[in-house]
This record gives C-alpha cells, sequence and structure tokens, in this order.
C-alpha cells in the first residue's frame, strides 16, 4: 500500500545546530553515513587485526615493530602469545561479521538509500533510527574495550562455542572480563539489529510514493527489505542465546554447560546444560547472519550493472523469487556448520539436502548477472568493475561451497583452511566488492562530489588480484589438511606448508595497503572532487532525480510519483538523445 | 578495458584451476579402509566444481571482452530466450548435480557415521583436555573402570578421573599419551571431553570428529597401513589448540599385542 508521505513518514523539521545536524541527527542520510563512518573504523581497526595474525603465521619468531610498545603482555618483544593470536582472530572476526558486513552494505547505504528510492522522506521511525546507530556505536566500543582490560579480549573465536565461552576465566586468559564483554557487546548489537530491520520492513511496506509498487522497488530496496526480514527473525534468535550465555557466565545458570567438567583441575560447579544447544542457536542465526551479509551485495550488483550495461537485469522477478528462496532456504541450513559437533549423524544428511539446493537460486542470480552481460554495452567504470569482480568472486567462494555441503568430504576438509578461504570468498571479499561498488557508485549523490575514476581503477585491480592470491591459496592448504584457528605451526606435518602461508601473508599485507589508495581517493574526493551532478551515471530510479546530495527532506518538496519500472535502459531500441528512462518520468 | 578484465578473469581461472589439478598442495596418503570413498567423492566434486568455476569465470570475460560501449550506435540486444534458459540451466546442471552428490556422498557418509561399528573392535577410550589426547585400553580384564570427574586430576596423572582404590576394573586400565592400534583390525574409539570442546582429526586416516563436554561420542574407522601419524584438535580450545596434538601408531598385530603387554605390565 502507497501513503503519501507528507503524512507519514518524516514529519520532522530540517535541524537546526551542529549536533542535531550531525550528530544526534534523525536524518536517516545523516545514519546512513554515521553506519559507514563507523564501518570504515571497524575494517580498518579488523584488517590491521588480520595483518598481525598473518604477519605471526608467516614469521612467528619475529618481532613485529611497534607491537611490543602497544601490548607489552599480549605481544612481549613484538612477537605475539598464542593467546593474543586467539584474541586476535576473535576480534577480527566479530568485528568484520558484525560491524562491517552488517553494517555497511545493510545498515548504512540501506538506511541512505532505501528511503529515497521508494520516495520517502526519512525511515518510519527517525527516532529509533537513531537509536539503533547510537546502540550500535555502544555495541563497537563495548566490544573494543576488551583490548583495555588486563587480560584482553575473549579467545573462543567469533562463534564463541561453549563451555569454553561459558565457563568463567578458568578456560583461559580472556575467557574472563574479555568474554563477558564480547557477550555483551554482541547482545547489543542484536538490539540494534532488531530495531533497525523492524524499521526496515515498515518504511518498506508503508512509505512507497504514489506509483511504486513492489514490482517497480529498484532490486536495492528489494534486498534491504528481504534482508531486513531475515536480520528480524535471526537477531531473534542470537539475543536470548547470548542472554542465556551471559547468566551462565555470571548467575550461575548452566545453559551450555554440562555436569562434571575440570577446567584447571577443578570441578565446574555446573549441570544439566547443553554445549550442542548454544551451536544450534548460534548457527540458526549464523548461517542466516551469512545472507545478511550478502543479500545486500547481490541488490546492489544487480542495481548497479544495468546502470553500466545500459540495459535492464535479466529477469528481475526471477531475481526477486531467487532472493525470497534464499531467504527461505537460509534457515533450513545451519546444522552444515555442526556435522561434525556430535549431533545425530542421521541430520547431517537432513541438512545436507537443503544446503545443496540452496545453490539453485544462487547460481540462476549468478547466470543472471552474466547474462545481463550479453549484448550489453558495457561502460568500464570503477563501481562497474567491482561488480564484475563481485561476480568473480561469489562464484569461486559459492562453488567450494559444493564441498563443504557434502558430509563426507567436510569429514576431511572440516576445520581447514579450505572452509576459511570458501566464506572469506563468499560472504567476505564479495561483500566488500559490493561496498566498494556502492560507494564508488553513490559517493557523488551523498556528498555532491565525483570519486577519481584513476585512483579507483587502480584500487580496484590491484584488490582484485591481491584477494586472488590470498585467498585462492587458503584451499589448497585446506586440501592438504592445514588446521585453522593455529597460532603456529610447530614442528609437525604443517611444516612443509609455511611457505605457502608466508605467499598469503606478503600478498595480504599488499592488499592491504592497497586500500590506502581507497581511503585516499576518499578523503581526496570528499575535499576536492569534481562537483557531482543530479545524475552523474545515468541512472533511472528515483535517487537520481534528487540533487547531490539530496537536501533534508530528500526531494526539496512532495516525492515524485513513479510511473515506470526501475529499469528501463536501452530505450528506445536503435537509440535516441538518451537510452533511458527515469522512474518518476511521466 | 573490458579485454584487459577479460584476460585477467581467465588467467585468474586457468592458474587457479591449474594448481588444483596438478595436486602440488594435496591429501596425503590415505591410511584407512573407508578413505578411498571419500576421496573419490572429493574427487567427483573437484571435476564437476572445477568445470563449472571455469565455464562461470570465462563466460564473465568473454562478455566483457566481447560487449564493451563501442560502437556508440549498436543497439542493446538481450541474451537469447531472456531468463529461462538462465533458470533452466541452472536448475538442471546444478540439479543433477546436487543430486549425485547427495546420492553419493550420503552413502559415503553414511558408510562411516551411520553404521554401527564391527562387534569385535578394539575399543579404546579417549579423554581430550586443555591440551592433551589421553588414551584408555581396558588391561587384561577386558573391562574399562568407571570414569568419576571428581577425581580426574592432571597433577597425579589420573586424566580419566578413574578409581582404582574402590573399583577393580580400573586397576588394570593402561592409560597412555599415544595411541597404538594394530593394522587392519576396526577399531571402536569413545571421544570424552574433561572440559571443553575438542576434536580428533587424523588427515592420513580421513576422519575428524568433535569431543563435546557431557556426551560419549563413538567414532570407528579401521586403519591399512602401519606408519606413525598425527592426531590433531581442529576444534579451538584455548591458548595451547594448536600445539594441542598426539601420535597414532598403526602397528602390525603382533608388535600391538607386544605393545599392550609391556604397558599392561607397567601399571
Amino acid at each position: 500500500m502507497s501513503v503519501p508521505t507528507a503524512t507519514v513518514g518524516g514529519p520532522h523539521a530540517a535541524p537546526r545546530g551542529f549536533w542535531r545536524t550531525h550528530v544526534f541527527s534523525v536524518d536517516h542520510k545523516v545514519i546512513g553515513k554515521q553506519y559507514l563512518d563507523l564501518a570504515l573504523v571497524a575494517v580498518v581497526t579488523g584488517m590491521v587485526l588480520s595483518w598481525l595474525m598473518r604477519f605471526h603465521l608467516g614469521w612467528p619468531e619475529t618481532p613485529i615493530p611497534g607491537l611490543g610498545t602497544v601490548a607489552p603482555n599480549a605481544a612481549p618483544g613484538g612477537v605475539v602469545t598464542p593467546e593474543y593470536y586467539l584474541a586476535l582472530m576473535t576480534m577480527h572476526g566479530t568485528i568484520m561479521v558484525f560491524f562491517v558486513l552488517t553494517t555497511a552494505p545493510f545498515a548504512g547505504f540501506g538506511n541512505y538509500f532505501l528511503p529515497i528510492q521508494i520516495g520517502a522522506s526519512d525511515m518510519a521511525f527517525p527516532r529509533m533510527n537513531m537509536m539503533s546507530f547510537w546502540v550500535t556505536l555502544v555495541a563497537f566500543l563495548v566490544l573494543i574495550s576488551a583490548f583495555f582490560v588486563p587480560e584482553g579480549p575473549a579467545l573462543s573465536g567469533w562463534t564463541a562455542y561453549a563451555p569454553l565461552s561459558a565457563v568463567g576465566k578458568d578456560a583461559g586468559p580472556g575467557q574472563g572480563l574479555g568474554q563477558t564483554l564480547w557477550v555483551v557487546s554482541i547482545l547489543i548489537f542484536c538490539v540494534a539489529q532488531l530495531l533497525g530491520a523492524l524499521n526496515f520492513i515498515v518504511t518498506t511496506l508503508d512509505l512507497r510514493t504514489k506509483g511504486m509498487s513492489l514490482a517497480r522497488m529498484p532490486l536495492s530496496t528489494w534486498t534491504w527489505f528481504v534482508t531486513s526480514v531475515i536480520g528480524l527473525i535471526a537477531f531473534a534468535v542470537l539475543m536470548p542465546a547470548c542472554i542465556l550465555l551471559l547468566l551462565d557466565r555470571v548467575a550461575g545458570t548452566s545453559f551450555f554447560i554440562p555436569a562434571g567438567l575440570v577446567i584447571s583441575d577443578r570441578l565446574q560447579p555446573h549441570s544439566g546444560g547443553s554445549p550442542l544447544l548454544w551451536q544450534h542457536l548460534f548457527w540458526f542465526f549464523g548461517h542466516p547472519e551469512v545472507y545478511i551479509a550478502i543479500l545486500p551485495g547481490f541488490g546492489i550488483v544487480s542495481h548497479i550493472l544495468p546502470v553500466f550495461a545500459r540495459k535492464p537485469l535479466l529477469g528481475p522477478r526471477v531475481f526477486i523469487a531467487c532472493l525470497i528462496a534464499i531467504a527461505f532456504l537460509s534457515y533450513t541450513v545451519w546444522g552444515h556448520h555442526m556435522f561434525l559437533s556430535g549431533m545425530n549423524p542421521f541430520s547431517a544428511t537432513l541438512f545436507s539436502v537443503p544446503t545443496l539446493v540452496i545453490t539453485i537460486p544462487a547460481t540462476i542470480v549468478t547466470l543472471l548477472w552474466i547474462g545481463t552481460l550479453y549484448g550489453a554495452k558495457l561502460r568500464f567504470t570503477t563501481p562497474a568493475l567491482f561488480c564484475l569482480g563481485f561476480v568473480s568472486v561469489f562464484v569461486s567462494g559459492g562453488i567450494s561451497g559444493f564441498f563443504l555441503a557434502q558430509p563426507s568430504i567436510d569429514t576431511y576438509l572440516h576445520g581447514t583452511y579450505f572452509v576459511v578461504g570458501h566464506f572469506h570468498f563468499v560472504m567476505g571479499v564479495a561483500a566488500m566488492f559490493g561496498i566498494f561498488a556502492a560507494t564508488y557508485f553513490w559517493f557523488p549523490k551523498m556528498f555532491g562530489r565525483m570519486m577519481s575514476e584513476t585512483l579507483g581503477k587502480w584500487h580496484f585491480w590491484l584488490t582484485f588480484i591481491g584477494v586472488y592470491c590470498v585467498f585462492m591459496p587458503m584451499h589448497y592448504l585446506g586440501l592438504a589438511g592445514n588446521v585453522r584457528r593455529y597460532s603456529a605451526f610447530t614442528d609437525d606435518y604443517l611444516k612443509p606448508l609455511i611457505p605457502l602461508h608466508r605467499f598469503i601473508t606478503v600478498a595480504a599485507l599488499f592488499t592491504g595497503a592497497v586500500q590506502l589508495i581507497f581511503l585516499f581517493n576518499l578523503i581526496r574526493s570528499r575535499l576536492r572532487g569534481a562537483t557531482a551532478p543530479a545524475n552523474p551515471w545515468q541512472g533511472t530510479t528515483l535517487e537520481w532525480s534528487t540533487s547531490s546530495p539530496p537536501p533534508h527532506d530528500n526531494f526539496g518538496g512532495p516525492p515524485p510519483a513513479v510511473h515506470r519500472g526501475p529499469q528501463e535502459y536501452g530505450v528506445p531500441a536503435g537509440g535516441g538523445p538518451t537510452d533511458y528512462v527515469m522512474q518518476a518520468s511521466p | 578495458m573490458g579485454k584487459v578484465f577479460a584476460v585477467v578473469v581467465a588467467a585468474i581461472a586457468v592458474v587457479s584451476a591449474a594448481l588444483f589439478a596438478l595436486h602440488i598442495w594435496w591429501l596425503p596418503v590415505d591410511i584407512s579402509a573407508h578413505g578411498s570413498r571419500i576421496d573419490r567423492a572429493l574427487n567427483e566434486t573437484m571435476v564437476a566444481a572445477g568445470v563449472l568455476f571455469v565455464v562461470a569465470q570465462l563466460a564473465l570475460a568473454v562478455f566483457a571482452w566481447r560487449f564493451g560501449p563501442e560502437p556508440a550506435s549498436r543497439a542493446v540486444k538481450t541474451f537469447p530466450g531472456g531468463a529461462t534458459p538462465m533458470v533452466v540451466l541452472a536448475v538442471v546442471l546444478v540439479g543433477i548435480e546436487i543430486l549425485t552428490l547427495t546420492f553419493v556422498g550420503s552413502k559415503v557418509w553414511a558408510g562411516i557415521y551411520q553404521t554401527p561399528p564391527d562387534p569385535n573392535s578394539l575399543q579404546i577410550e579417549v579423554q581430550a583436555e586443555q591440551f592433551a589426547f589421553y588414551f584408555r585400553y581396558p588391561g587384561p580384564d577386558g573391562r574399562f573402570g568407571a570414569m568419576h570427574p571428581e577425581l580426574a586430576n592432571d597433577a597425579t596423572q589420573n586424566f580419566f578421573g578413574l578409581d582404582p582404590a574402590n573399583d577393580t576394573t580400573a586397576r588394570d586400565d593402561i592409560v597412555v599419551g599415544s595411541l597404538a592400534i594394530p593394522v587392519n583390525r576396526p577399531i571402536l574409539l569413545a571421544l570424552h571431553a574433561k572440559d571443553v570442546n575438542h576434536a580428533f582429526y587424523v588427515p592420513e586416516l580421513r576422519i575428524q570428529q568433535d569431543f563435546v563436554p557431557g556426551m560419549v561420542i563413538p567414532l570407528h574407522f579401521t586403519a591399512t597401513k602401519t606408519g606413525k601419524y598425527e592426531i590433531v584438535c581442529t576444534q579451538l580450545c584455548g591458548l595451547g589448540h594448536y600445539n594441542m596434538r598426539a601420535y597414532v601408531e598403526v602397528m602390525p598385530e603382533q608388535q600391538f599385542n607386544q605393545w599392550l603387554k609391556e604397558k599392561a605390565a607397567q601399571q
């Protein structure tokens, strides 16, 4: 149902004063940018942590310059201790999954562009929107504060398997206050995500402008919408799971702790809990979370690629059907993380089948992207290149899923670097490429200035080659039986693989350094980029029908009515003065 | 620009696939009765997935090469048949692949994890703790003493929490830090965790299984080649995780019996 936005959404007037305009703003555009700024801080932090890990894996005895001063206890003399390695790993995973891959493509770009793309002047609940961001920030600060407590951050990984995560400091350094901060942080994060997801859903359903039927919504908006539905269910399970874990830690309950545990020669005062319960709850959230990270990338590519191909996406309705199928199936596959967990082996077969079936909609979507390129007039701008790169790395990461979906092969590959390579490609790098494409594409709209194409292209080429050098060799390591989450490869069967680890380390440091080009481009373009016109890429959707950047109420008056679908490119056939028709054109 | 992209993507696809195909980094030798079935499933998946990988990347490369912005007068074209061939292709190709993988894969999995162990299996108990594995043989009486967690103590080397003072069956139990097994005889391990989750992984045995506190998880296999191999932990268990390992020595039957006798005499 479409409702005129003037009566429902965005009743607030333009704010006055610095604090209300730029800091405690209820404007979805400011909040979107705040989410993106937070994600930028988080991604730099997470990447630096991965550098420390990678350096340590390549050269475990060599001191890392300066680290001994920054973290004298965790890395005496600059050499990372085993517990610090695991702390770095835990924080890297947690920061990247929650505060980058969930925050940037969904909460960041979604917040900024969803209301504009549907012709609303703000989110349905602007104050709640502001609250989601500030709650997310608190969650991030709580997580980071673990670096400053005496025993350091948790070391149980981003999956925080119980009972390691549940029994407290007997289980090791970082499992005391560090682990508690981790649980509290994720708990707070869940609250923010639930608020955000509700807001996205209500906004999409209720605030569409006249003529903006669901079928005419841009595909990016479709994916943000579907993602928020997934998030609403997923975080609603993780949140109580975190509460139970917290109670086990601080209130003496035993949800995840069975009887008879002896840790550090001390019999633990717990009984009756189930460690597998945590795994089930966590992965019931955790697998849909993969789609929360990647589906906005699907939408970004499906939105941007047609702009530069100058033709509509092949089968947009098929794309939407696949999205919904993936969302549904994402709740039926969590057990594939647990084939070897000790759950009934019969259920492994049950979880294997939907895991393989989910590759069908994923394959269809990939073929739609590739098929869209056929007969296109591809303009190789930086955002277009990142979209093409997205398709390439998504294929690479998706295909290794065929191995891991089979319990029999997982018997060998589970717990190895094959898994690390797989999920970094499919949800890490692919989602990052989506974020990069979105940034280069929408930066002109957000800041009224163009980003440098030259720097952008350098950034793309070096990153594209770099990520393959980092993550493809991890599959080879996994095939050779290289176990993940090891802080060092001592005198054992893994030793012959150290040269390959060094190659990955060098590639990772290189690829990380390349991101400085991106940072420099962001800052330079923000200050000195060429002035952006309202519609620099000749797009059709509503964000291109307003000024760059958009005014406070998005359209400088009542939002335009919409008269057609979002991808009228390549019309009229055979060429004309322009080859596209805007959604708002009568 | 499109041509550069095409060349780079094609090069990445070919080099990546070649490094898989050349087996430069590959599975170690298989020493288990069931492993050849896993290896075959893996190899078949490798071929199927490899073809899909290379074809998809090359299609991306070819289209990027072929459909650039020039000439300006050219009109855009839709893929012949629209989205339908894509849907059919995905459903048929991936569908066939899924059916095959499910049937083949489930059979392999069922053969390892869903079949009951051989009744004549040699039974060995395994205790995993931060950061070591311990193995227990029943001793000459053929019976395992009961485990009492409250008695478990590393300082007194009572890793299984046995009570030999009151429990006669526990007195002759053989507890060692390294696993010894006879070749070609079915082995049945009972996995116990003393503190947190751990995992039992021997790449050469093509077997991996988590230990979960509060559960006793059976794991059975037959080793077919003698030699000494590493057992590594693959479930994050704390700061010493990277160093949590033991050895499995696969011995000829006679040598194993001799070894067992010697160990029993030491109890």
